[in-house]
């Protein structure tokens, strides 16, 4: 059959007060349906208070003209004209009535605002003073938690602390030797250059030794951990948070914190001071195969290497590890458990995680050393 | 019977599922018909939502094929695949609908993806599928502002977005009130009808299936394997296996009780 290309037709009755469409042709291709300003227009010149459809010459039709129907009854519904639609083809005139059968919702939006007014700086400095006190808020809730675990009187379970000792500590031992070892050598690098100028190539060895003890040894192992583990610990509990695990935890009267996040922050505390010697011994290796490369040899770089190691650089060493577990812990956990109830939030808290830890670490880094600089330590 | 002379939509064929040599179902074979209402019924464990997912592909059978209109879906390529499941429309038991994304460009996407509609023409089509299932005028919400029973109409609006000849519920009710639940069932009946699609649902709400199924498989746990096939309101009456009288008359007393 070869019909006409899909179009309508106003016609005004002889009735002023009432008019026909006549829809005609296949209303199925995308590019010759015809759009519903076109009649919008002819309807209001009409004036029409009753419309009357003609579908004697409509050929095969789709959701096109469904789409198409719906926004004329809308616009009919919004003027009281009554739409008669008896000529409709049995399917369409059904789908049409499920269709206009609930009235449209109506959104109270609200009034957007122009992008440069989208984040004021006060609102912003607002935003992150109360991150601040939040995470601090947190910070205290998990020392009440871990005052209750002292007492006995937390919810926390053993066998979570193993599994998450398991995956933050052995699980982490490929990615910390490479980038220890990596580390190590580059420092030597760093140094062999510049000390070489001077015809003291042989304090490469304090160099290694002292910058991996201090600084780098602590700061990468930290870093990696905050993207391997606090990544992770955000993206389980906020998986948990959007499965209502955490809701679940709460109702059995058990608190989230103790449940949840103690045995989490205990695990990173017990292993990332041992994941710190273990990237400072692999540095220290790194450093040597470095200055072996020189011409220094093993015997000397290991000599030297050991003058310079004194405990207070293991100590200063030990207690930033255990400063970033805590930290990382904090941002991975709260993150979370903050996190949004669906796929999106949970990716948020992630990103979310990985950077308010690493924004943490770098400051208490810098803190650190500023403070025992002036301590003389 | 009448089904003799129905069309055989989609056909399942000596279908055995198993995941390694853990064997779910065994010589699955059954017809749906064009323009049945079918539903997979068993309980708990049986592999209904597995018998699903190898419908639609996303499992691939240990022994068997799964045919749509007479083409094997199973040994088809990829490409053939994809365009066999452009004319499917699919809701997941709670919803898929991207949670990143408004229901206006989620029930929008297969329509970008799929169609040459001008972004107009999909803005009016999203409203007519979204008013179809009382949704008009949500199209700036997020699935996490609207409720439970109105992300599983808005997953019904994506999923009849292109037409689709066959659709497929994955516990269309589950979590409902019986009102919302009666009405969901209501809305996929009438628009079954008026689209003329094939519907095959996953459910074991008993006034769902009484209300709008009319032709069903039982997958039997312990046997593995099917023990009943056929218009539900008949097999609750007529069902030689006592198990499936019980599935469908609630009755937790064993066979013997008759």
């Amino acid at each position: 059959m070869n019909q006409p290309a899909a179009g309508f037709e106003l016609h005004t009755d002889s009735s002023p007060t009432s008019a026909t469409l006549s829809l005609y042709g296949n209303w199925v291709d995308a590019d010759v349906v015809p759009a519903f300003p076109q009649l919008r227009a002819e309807l209001a010149a009409a004036g029409a208070d009753e419309l009357r459809l003609d579908c004697t010459e409509l050929g095969d039709w789709n959701t096109l003209l469904m789409s198409f129907l719906l926004r004329c009854a809308s616009y009919c519904a919004e003027r009281d004209i009554t739409l008669n639609t008896e000529a409709l083809p049995e399917n369409a005139r059904r789908l049409l009535s499920i269709a206009t059968s609930v009235p449209a919702h109506n959104r109270k939006e609200a009034a957007s605002l122009p992008w440069w007014q989208l984040r004021s700086p006060s609102k912003a400095l607002r935003e992150l003073l109360d991150d601040l006190r939040e995470s601090l808020a947190f910070f205290g809730d998990i020392c009440l938690a871990l005052g209750a675990l002292i007492a006995g009187k937390a919810n926390t379970r053993f066998a979570d602390f193993r599994t998450f000792c398991y995956q933050s500590g052995p699980d982490a031992f490929a990615i910390i030797s490479l980038t220890s070892v990596l580390v190590g050598m580059i420092l030597g690098y760093l140094g062999a250059v510049q000390l070489q100028q001077f015809g003291a190539g042989i304090y490469v060895a304090d160099l290694v030794t002292i910058g991996l003890l201090r600084e780098m040894g602590p700061l990468m192992t930290a870093i990696v951990m905050a993207g391997r583990t606090g990544a992770a610990y955000a993206a389980q509990l906020g998986t948990m948070q959007a499965n209502e695990e955490i809701d679940a935890v709460r109702t059995l009267g058990v608190s989230p914190i103790e449940f949840l996040v103690v045995p989490r922050v205990l695990a990173l505390l017990v292993t990332m001071p041992l994941l710190t010697i273990y990237a400072n011994l692999l540095g220290i290796v790194g450093g040597g195969i470095v200055a072996g490369g020189m011409g220094i040899s093993m015997l000397q770089y290991t000599s030297q290497a050991g003058l310079a190691v004194s405990l207070a650089h293991i100590g200063v060493g030990l207690l930033k590890s255990v400063v970033f577990a805590v930290l990382i812990a904090i941002a991975g956990c709260r993150s979370g458990i903050q996190s949004g109830r669906n796929s999106a939030g949970v990716g948020r808290a992630a990103t979310e995680a990985v950077v308010t830890a690493l924004v943490y670490l770098i400051v208490a880094d810098a803190s650190i050393n500023i403070l025992f600089q002036h301590l003389g330590i | 019977m009448a089904a003799a002379e129905r069309e055989v939509h989609i056909e399942v064929r000596d279908l055995t599922m198993a995941f390694g040599s853990n064997v779910i179902q065994r010589e699955l074979s059954f017809p749906v018909y064009r323009g049945d209402i079918f539903v997979i019924m068993g309980g708990s464990g049986c592999g209904k939502s597995t018998l699903l997912k190898h419908m639609l592909g996303l499992l691939e059978p240990a022994a068997g094929e799964i045919l749509f209109s007479g083409t094997s879906f199973t040994r088809a390529s990829a490409s053939a695949r994809d365009v066999m499941r452009r004319s499917w429309g699919i809701t997941y038991q709670s919803g898929g609908l991207f949670g990143a994304m408004t229901l206006e460009e989620n029930v929008g996407l297969p329509l970008q993806l799929y169609t040459d509609y001008t972004a107009t023409q999909i803005k009016d089509v999203v409203r007519y599928k979204l008013s179809l299932v009382g949704l008009g005028g949500f199209e700036s919400y997020y699935p996490a502002e609207i409720s439970g029973g109105m992300n599983k109409r808005a997953a019904l609006a994506r999923a009849i977005a292109l037409d689709p000849q066959i659709l497929f519920f994955d516990e269309p009710s589950a979590g409902l009130d019986p009102i919302s639940s009666r009405l969901l069932d209501d809305l996929i009946l009438q628009l079954t009808e008026s689209i003329g699609a094939t519907v095959v649902m996953v459910t074991h709400e008993l006034p769902s299936i009484f209300a709008i199924a009319n032709n069903s498989v039982y997958l039997d746990a312990s046997t593995r394997t099917m023990i009943g096939y056929g218009d539900p309101k008949q097999l609750r009456e007529q069902s030689e296996e006592a198990v499936v009288r019980q599935f469908l008359t609630r009755s937790a007393a064993a066979g013997e009780a008759e």
